[in-house]
This record gives C-alpha cells, sequence and structure tokens, in this order.
C-alpha cells in the first residue's frame, strides 16, 4: 500500500531521515518506534506531504506521492493525525470534523462519517458543540483522530498519540485503535510508548537517528536486545 | 423626555449608526489579515476608489442603484483579488516589513493614480435623502439606510464563515497554518477567496458612505487610520473584538461631537486607543494565551 525507498529528508541543513525504506501493506498495523528525535515524526510529515524529502521515494498504492500537490495528497487517503493533536482550538470539535471531510469527495457522505465518528467516540457527540481547545486532552486526541476518519482514508498516520495522556486513557485509546483497525483501516503508528505499541501492532520498526536500524514483528523486537537498546538510547 | 436628554439620545442613536458603518469597514481589513497574516495598509484606498466607482455609474452614466450597488462591490472585490495576486503573494514568504511598504506603496500609487485620472475636486451623488423626525430627534436616512445594509453585509458574512466548507476553513486557517494541508484545503485559493472577500466588503462600505461623503482622492485617509486603530483596539484578526471595539469607538466620537466640537471626537477616540494600549495591548477581547 505504503512504500519508502532510501528516502532522505531534513530541515535546512539539518538531516533528519537518511534513506529511509519502509512499507506498510494493506490491512496491516506497522509501528515505527524509537527514541525521542529519531526523526519519527518527520518520517510521518514526509508521508503525509508535511515535509517535501530531498531525496528517495514514496508511493501510495502505486502512486508517486512526490508528483502530488500536498494538499491532494489526502484524496489517496492518507490521514495523519499530527503530534500535540493540532486541533483547531475555538472551533467546535463539529467544525473540526467537518475540515477533516474538507475534500470534495467526503462532502456528501459528511453524516454517515460523523455518525461512524461518533459511534466510535460518543464522547464526541455530547461535546460537538464545545470549543474543541476546551476539553481534556484524551477527548482532544479522540477528537483529532476523529477528524482524521472523517476523510474516510485507508491509511491512518498517527503520530504519538499516547503522550501527554493519563496511563487509564492510554489504555482506553489502545483499545479502540484496535476497533478502528477492525474496520477496515491501515494503520501506520510512531510511539514512543514501546510496550503498549508492540501489542496493537504486527510488524513495527526501529528508527534511531534518522536511521531504520531493526525491523521485525512485534513478538520478535518485544524479545529483542536490539530494541532495548535503541529505546534507552544507550 | 425630562430626565432623559433628547439629544443625548440622538447623539446615542448616531453613535450606534456610525459604529455599524465602522465594524463592517474593519471587518474587511481583520478578515484579511486574520487569514493571510498581511495588512492591507491600503484598503481605504481601496474605498476611495469604490467610491468614484460609485460616482460614475451612479451620477455620470445614470445607472439605476441596485444594479450599481452589485458592480461597485463586485468590481472592488476583484481590486482586491488582483492586490492579492500581483502584491502580495510573491511576497508571502518575505519579511512582513516588506509585505508592509509594499502595500503602502500601493496607497500612495492609488492616491496618485486617482489624482491624475479624477481630479482632486470633491464629487458626490447628489442624492438628497430625508431626514426622519421621530420623538423630537433628527435622524438621516442615509445614515439609517447604511446601518442596515453594514448589519446585512456583516450577517451575510457571518452565515458564510460559519455555514459553508469555504468558511469553516477561512476560519481554521487563522489558527493553524499548518494543518489546512492535511485537511485537503489550498491554502492558496482561500487566500485569494478572502481577499476577494475582503475587497467586497470594502465595496460594500464604499456604497454606503458615498451617501454621506463627498469622494476625493485622498477621502480614504479618513477612514483608513480609524478602521485600522478600531483592528488593532480590538485585537488584530479578532473579528468579535473589532465589532465591539467599531461601536466603542464610534460613541466616543459621537458623544465628543456632542459636548464639544465634532474634531474633539476624534480626539478623546484616538487618546482613547493610546491609553488602552498600554493598558490592554493585545486588544479588548483578548484571548489570554
Amino acid at each position: 500500500m505504503l512504500e519508502l525507498t532510501a528516502v532522505r529528508a531534513g530541515y535546512g541543513t539539518f538531516q533528519a531521515l537518511f534513506d529511509v525504506s519502509l512499507d506498510v501493506r494493506a490491512g496491516e498495523a506497522v509501528g515505527v518506534i524509537g527514541p525521542n528525535g529519531a526523526g519519527k515524526t518527520t518520517l510521518m510529515r514526509v508521508i503525509s506531504g508535511l515535509i517535501r524529502p530531498t531525496a528517495g521515494a514514496l508511493t501510495m498504492e502505486g502512486v508517486d506521492l512526490l508528483a502530488t500537490p500536498p494538499h491532494r495528497i489526502v484524496e489517496l487517503g492518507i490521514a495523519h493525525v499530527p503530534e500535540s493533536r493540532r486541533l483547531f482550538p475555538r472551533m467546535t470539535v463539529e467544525d473540526n470534523l467537518r475540515m477533516g471531510g474538507f475534500m470534495l469527495a467526503a462532502r456528501p457522505k459528511f453524516r454517515q462519517r460523523l455518525d461512524v465518528v461518533y459511534e466510535l467516540f460518543p464522547r464526541l457527540r455530547e461535546r460537538r458543540r464545545q470549543l474543541a481547545g476546551s476539553m481534556s486532552g484524551g477527548e482532544q486526541q479522540m477528537c483529532a483522530i476523529g477528524r482524521a476518519l472523517m476523510s474516510e482514508p485507508k491509511l491512518l498516520l498517527l503520530d504519538e498519540p499516547s503522550a501527554g495522556l493519563a496511563p487509564i486513557v492510554v489504555d482506553q485509546l489502545f483499545e479502540l485503535l484496535r476497533r478502528i483497525r477492525a474496520g477496515g483501516v491501515t494503520v501506520l503508528i510512531v510511539e514512543q510508548n514501546v510496550q503498549q505499541v508492540l501489542r496493537v501492532v504486527e510488524r513495527a520498526y526501529v528508527l534511531k537517528a534518522g536511521s531504520i536500524r531493526a525491523a521485525g514483528s512485534a513478538a520478535e523486537l518485544s524479545d529483542s536486545a536490539t530494541i532495548r537498546e535503541a529505546y534507552l538510547g544507550v | 423626555m425630562g430626565v432623559f436628554d433628547i439629544y443625548l439620545l440622538e447623539t446615542l442613536i448616531n453613535g450606534v449608526l456610525l459604529g455599524g458603518v465602522l465594524a463592517l469597514l474593519s471587518l474587511g481589513l481583520n478578515l484579511v489579515f486574520g487569514v493571510i497574516d498581511v495588512v492591507w495598509i491600503c484598503y481605504a484606498e481601496l474605498i476611495m476608489l469604490g467610491m468614484y466607482a460609485m460616482y460614475f455609474l451612479a451620477s455620470v452614466y445614470r445607472v439605476p442603484l441596485p444594479v450599481a450597488v452589485p458592480a461597485c462591490i463586485a468590481a472592488v472585490a476583484v481590486l482586491g483579488l488582483l492586490l492579492h495576486v500581483v502584491v502580495i503573494a510573491p511576497l508571502l514568504g518575505a519579511a512582513p516589513i516588506n509585505q508592509l511598504l509594499a502595500t503602502g506603496g500601493v496607497l500612495f500609487f492609488l492616491q496618485s493614480a486617482a489624482t491624475i485620472m479624477f481630479g482632486i475636486e470633491f464629487k458626490n451623488l447628489g442624492l438628497r435623502l430625508p431626514v426622519l423626525k421621530a420623538a423630537g430627534m433628527f435622524i438621516s436616512y442615509s445614515r439609517l439606510l447604511a446601518f442596515a445594509a453594514a448589519l446585512v453585509g456583516m450577517i451575510a458574512v457571518y452565515l458564510f464563515l460559519n455555514r459553508t466548507y469555504t468558511g469553516t476553513a477561512i476560519r481554521a486557517i487563522a489558527q493553524d497554518r499548518q494543518m489546512m494541508t492535511l485537511m485537503g484545503v489550498d491554502s492558496r485559493r482561500i487566500y485569494v477567496i478572502t481577499s476577494a472577500l475582503g475587497g467586497g466588503l470594502a465595496g460594500l462600505a464604499s456604497c454606503l458612505l458615498v451617501l454621506q461623503y463627498d469622494v476625493h482622492p485622498f477621502v480614504g485617509l479618513s477612514f483608513g487610520p480609524i478602521t485600522f486603530l478600531i483592528c488593532v483596539l480590538g485585537g488584530l484578526g479578532n473579528f468579535g473584538g473589532g465589532f465591539v471595539a467599531a461601536f466603542v469607538f464610534a460613541e466616543i466620537i459621537s458623544l465628543g461631537g456632542l459636548y464639544l466640537d465634532l474634531e474633539w471626537g476624534y480626539v478623546f477616540a484616538f487618546a482613547f486607543f493610546i491609553a488602552m494600549m498600554f493598558v490592554r495591548p493585545q486588544g479588548l477581547l483578548a484571548r489570554r494565551s
């Protein structure tokens, strides 16, 4: 479904990704784990078009992402839940969800998608007239995921969804991710919460200092010494 | 009327009527600033051109008002769009001071161009609308009409911003520019639409102002600074704040004019502005950040 080949990217003279190659197959859940500053967020931003890579190739179902204008990447079925949620804080929950369904193809299905999202997150239905910025961190994360689901994506990119949430909310979040996956959405998730994420994904990549250091099934990585080394950053 | 001074009431009502027009004026400038992060220094000069358009359409070519008004609004909307595409868009990545200087340059360009094309004499529509007499007060129809039209214009913009996808995107882009890409929004398109909308509001304002004031190449100086101050007082880019600030300013001008001269009304208004900049530099309805 998604394929990255030898992708390089950075900010100005700072290079954050060095020849990163990875693939995500339809129906899978794939994790990218690694310490702070490993380039995980940069990787997500490159896929959704927020940053253009300096070298390498990216395709989504065979379509060249580099030949697609950044604002049209969502039309290919890629929805990105960014780091620290980035809701529109002074707009209502429902207006935030409306923005998630902005693309022309999603507009006729607005009510239908709204029902899907509200069924998944009943709390959002209760708060639909509330300003997004006035909600708790967990509720905001639900709203951010709901916003991404409004475009009926094939691939959901999740960047540190558990960051800043209370442990009990994190458990709920990962339970919800299982339900989203059961709905047929492919997931690529970046996390620092390694133990939790390895229970949700089938495979994972270990990213450190901008390059892939290891890859394997969730079970393999759970037992591996490499990942402990990479994650603890020693 | 007894305790209640009739002149005071008339003054307060005139203040509200002026406030409506000032609120409309500031909305256009605020909208452009909130969305594109650029101050159109030449905003009042777009209004000046709109007033000339109305003068030529209505007085010289005798076009009926129901045709002239929409034509004038459309023409200034196109000017706003051109201002963005020709001057602002190439400078979006540049330092804010460059954008200010560029639109400042457009101000002088438009003033000079108008002087060459239209001359410096004052022109007006030659319309004499009646004055309404009620309960011992005199309220001019042109002011009532301007207030009503400003209100209708602002309600239309409010509905557009709250009920349409494009309007929702215009509000959203002011809150998080970068996220628009992820929502599938082409920011450049939103900028162009907003510029046309800002121009359209200037066009409506010029139709209302030409009912009450003569037009000449420097008429923008009468509205430009006060519009800008209202936006700053309300908090630049804060639509609600601008709305409130417009009425506060209008009442100060009106009341100052009642107790002293009209010019003193402006002195008080600007003194109030300077004082408020010390007390609430973020604007009247500033959000805690």
